[in-house]
């Protein structure tokens, strides 16, 4: 298959998280084109970040979130842009996830689920925006 | 698409769980199983049934933490069956699958509950 990209903007809401789901992975068929446990991590990856953004990105909600989707023979990469305070996910500190039942929090845990299911994910600040990118490498097609 | 079932038993509530337990889903099953928990005025087991369940987040992980400390202090348990895909993997990331007691059916959820 050819490279391609895609990007769209949307509101920066929850209740937006099938119309999200949707642009990456069902417009231009690419669920299709990945292997079902891989489309399952995204699925997960997908809505730990939208909600993660949409929840704390900003001061007086909503702001926007746009998704940049990069399809390539050899990887599936998703970029998360908003424009809300800056914060990197992957500075916070990973749960201690052999704790007992008392002394567990739900804290930390959808970020460190996209950790662990995405073969990459990077942050950076870009100007204004912070991006969050997540990546699936697939098989090279041969 | 979510939906969930609760049936009462001698031991408590068997809860079988269908479709999506997201961030839209999880608060409605959060209330319904803290309402079950508190309607029996606690000291009650929960089975819950994922075999039908295709998908799940954090924000559900969360849902079922907040229903095991609720039932904890009466020494309620929640026992965890019928995990396959996604949703066993995400237990297991996250360790919920360390803490929560885990049956391969239902058999063996029924046992721990002690209810055969």
């Amino acid at each position: 298959m050819e490279s391609s990209v895609r990007e769209r903007t949307f509101p920066a809401a929850v209740e937006f998280l099938g119309g999200f789901r949707a642009f990456i992975l069902e417009e231009d068929g690419a669920e299709e084109r990945l292997p079902p446990k891989r489309v399952a991590h995204l699925d997960v990856a997908i809505e730990e970040i939208v909600v993660n953004i949409c929840s704390y990105a900003y001061e007086t909600p909503p702001g926007e979130l746009t998704i940049r989707v990069e399809e390539s023979p050899e990887a599936f990469a998703v970029e998360f842009l908003d424009n809300g305070v800056a914060f990197d996910p992957l500075a916070v500190e990973e749960p201690d996830v052999t704790r007992p039942l008392e002394e567990r929090d739900a804290g930390g845990l959808g970020i460190l689920l996209v950790r662990r299911m995405m073969d990459e994910v990077h942050y950076s600040r870009k100007g204004a925006l912070n991006s969050l990118r997540i990546v699936v490498k697939t098989p090279r097609e041969r | 698409m979510f939906e969930m079932k609760f049936a009462a038993e001698t031991w408590g509530r068997n809860v079988s769980l269908s479709g999506r337990l997201d961030a839209r889903s999880a608060p409605d099953f959060e209330k319904e199983a803290i309402a079950a928990v508190d309607a029996a005025g606690g000291g009650i087991h929960m089975i819950l049934d994922f075999s039908n369940l295709e998908y799940i987040s954090s924000a559900g992980l969360r849902s079922i933490l907040v229903l095991a400390k609720r039932l904890a202090p009466s020494g309620g348990k929640v026992v965890l069956c019928g995990m396959s895909g996604v949703v066993e993997e995400v237990f297991g990331v996250s360790g919920f699958d360390s803490f929560l007691p885990v049956a391969k059916g239902r058999e063996e959820a029924l046992r721990i509950v002690g209810g055969v």
